[in-house]
């Protein structure tokens, strides 16, 4: 029985961490293409989530329509947010750039509370509830879907990094703002682009845990999840992002598993991927896939 | 203007125009002090002078990348196929056609050549298969650049230069802007890098601004040539003028004989100067 407990966990741990990953990416994206430590991560889930609930829950737009909408608004709320908030803050020293998304976290959050509440919303069911049998386990198709859509949102973010010309121009923005202009690449396109595909991803991911879970402001937690994997991962890989948010779904769900075993704490699950994040820190400063210097010889 | 440089002037339009530019770092820093000059379509120009003259910064000035760093042009005018282009944003420019391989060869050291090269190709819309040909003009002019598919920043400082030059005309630019493409590189390298360079003008019509320390090899591939010092030229002349210039001999060329007699004491002490 606690063989099947286990393996039910891990699998829930893979799926979450894929999710967790995603976001892990989105935040990735911001870092490394406009150095700004993003905040507000979880707080573009929140938005994304309420804002295709509002549309076919409120507005009661099918979802096929909603969801596509909300990938409009969201491309529009990151490129506005960028061009707003976050261009003038260009040049100023991290500190601030750091102060304003936090505030820009707790904003959103305060916002979406005035303007919907604060009890958890479910979504409408897109997707049948009744667990489907996988090899013994039960997965429910919302999670099986989320699985898909993160697989998805991956070979995505590798196909646009490795072969679209926006893409190419954003690793060499990364690189080198300087080098990135003496090709003709527009710095203030690339900023405006990394906010946008972040934000559409993460409102995403954002929808997806929504029709599990509900939506409702616990969704920006995802944003803090998001900072044990991105530093596991290394600030600036995408594919430690991915690794990263792997680790943290795992361990959250195998620290649940120690738990309701053996200890019998409690929660054990939210504070543990921290403590795994202080020892991968210790062992490895730069995280697992930080950046090193390519060195000539 | 030197009389060599109106006699070219009057035979054929310069692409690019520099008048009497002035340029200033940080509000405060006066760095050209009126600087002209003239690029006829199709030649090779070199820009040749001491460490910290102002070469660099002139083709900042052109490229538009002066404003990545704060710079500024305040006076005077660049015309670029007889349109004003100072100040501009260098997207741009290199739109215009202006494309600047910047000293250090600044190629993306995690990306592959392969990518490097469609990076060059950023600003092109005509399409993925013309691109696709370029790419394997330019492995043409640098096989070697085909076999190495890691990471750029693993190649060696040569196949970085050509790289460099790989990516310019992957835009297909009417006006390349190099600097130092010989830094830190071996006389044979050199050599091969320069012969290229040559070649490509020859075989594409683009037109170069070659700014250069090592002036002996410099002035085997331009047609022209000026001498900048603090700021301002000091001398222009077409390739013979410049080579036969006794001037430019002792300080650029370098007489052996005097350097190793140590005989004319103060001309030793400037020529280290502009070293
Ligand atoms: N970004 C900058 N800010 C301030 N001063 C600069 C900057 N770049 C160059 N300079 C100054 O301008 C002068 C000319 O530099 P540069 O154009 O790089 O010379 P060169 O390429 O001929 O060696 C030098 O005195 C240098 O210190
Ligand atoms: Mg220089």
């Amino acid at each position: 029985m606690s063989g099947s407990l286990f393996l039910q966990l891990l699998v829930n741990g893979l799926i979450v961490g894929m999710l967790y990953g995603v976001v892990a990416m989105c935040f990735v994206l911001i870092y490394k293409s406009t150095q700004v430590v993003n905040f507000a991560q979880g707080e573009f889930l929140l938005i994304g989530a309420w804002t295709c609930w509002w549309l076919v829950v409120d507005a009661g737009l099918p979802f096929w329509f909603g969801f596509p909408l909300t990938f409009l608004f969201m491309l529009a709320f990151g490129v506005a947010l960028q061009m707003v908030v976050l261009r003038p803050l260009i040049g100023e020293p991290i500190i601030s750039v750091i102060m304003v998304t936090i505030g820009l976290s707790i904003f959103f959050q305060a916002i979406t509370k005035w303007i919907f509440g604060a009890d958890v919303e479910p979504f409408p069911e897109i997707f049948p509830v009744k667990s489907v049998d996988i090899f013994g386990l039960q997965v429910q198709p919302a999670y099986l879907m989320s699985l898909v859509v993160s697989i998805a949102i991956m070979i995505g973010f590798a196909w646009f990094f490795k072969y679209s010309r926006m893409g190419l121009a954003m690793r060499a923005t990364a690189f080198n703002q300087q080098v990135a202009q003496s090709l003709g690449i527009s710095v203030k396109a690339v900023f405006a682009t990394a906010w946008a595909i972040s934000a559409m991803v993460s409102a995403l991911a954002g929808v997806v845990v929504g029709m599990v879970n509900g939506v409702s402001g616990a969704l920006s937690f995802f944003g803090i999840k998001v900072f044990p994997a991105v530093i596991v991962g290394g600030l600036d890989s995408i594919v430690g992002a991915i690794v990263g948010g792997l680790i943290i779904g795992v361990l959250e769900n195998m620290a649940e598993y120690v738990d309701g075993q053996w200890l019998q704490i409690g929660n054990l699950y939210t504070v543990a991927p921290f403590y795994v994040l202080i020892v991968i820190l210790m062992v490895k400063p730069y995280g697992l896939f930080g950046t090193k210097k390519i060195e000539r010889v | 203007m030197g009389e060599a440089a109106l006699k070219l002037a009057a035979a054929d339009e310069p692409i690019l125009s520099v008048n009497n530019i002035e340029v200033v770092y940080n509000d405060v820093i006066l760095v050209l002090r009126g600087v002209s000059l003239d690029v006829p379509q199709g030649k090779v120009v070199t820009l040749l002078g001491p460490n910290g003259a102002g070469k660099s910064t002139t083709l900042k000035a052109i490229s538009g990348l002066l404003g990545t760093e704060d710079g500024e042009v305040t006076r005077g005018s660049i015309t670029f196929m007889g349109e004003e282009i100072a100040n501009r944003s260098p997207e741009e420019i290199v739109r215009r056609g202006i494309f600047q391989v910047m000293e250090g060869r600044r190629i993306v050291e995690d990306m592959t050549c392969l990518e490097n090269l469609r990076l060059g190709a950023f600003t092109r819309r005509d399409g993925a298969a013309a691109i696709r040909r370029d790419i394997d003009m330019v492995y043409n002019y640098f096989p070697r650049l085909k076999e190495r598919t890691g990471l750029a920043g693993y190649l060696s400082g040569g196949e970085q230069q050509m790289l460099a030059i790989g990516r310019a005309l992957m835009a297909r630019p009417k006006l390349i802007l190099l600097d130092e493409p010989s830094m830190g590189l071996s006389p044979l390298l050199v050599k091969e890098v320069f012969g290229i360079i040559e070649q490509v003008c020859r075989d594409l019509g683009v037109t170069i601004l070659l700014v250069e320390q090592n002036a002996r090899m410099a002035l085997k591939v331009a047609d022209f040539g000026y001498i900048m010092e603090s700021g301002k030229i000091v001398l222009d002349g077409a390739k013979d003028d410049l080579v036969n210039n006794e001037d430019v001999k002792e300080f650029y060329l370098g007489g052996d004989k005097e350097r190793k007699s140590f005989k004319n004491l103060k001309s030793y002490k400037r020529r280290k100067r502009w070293l």
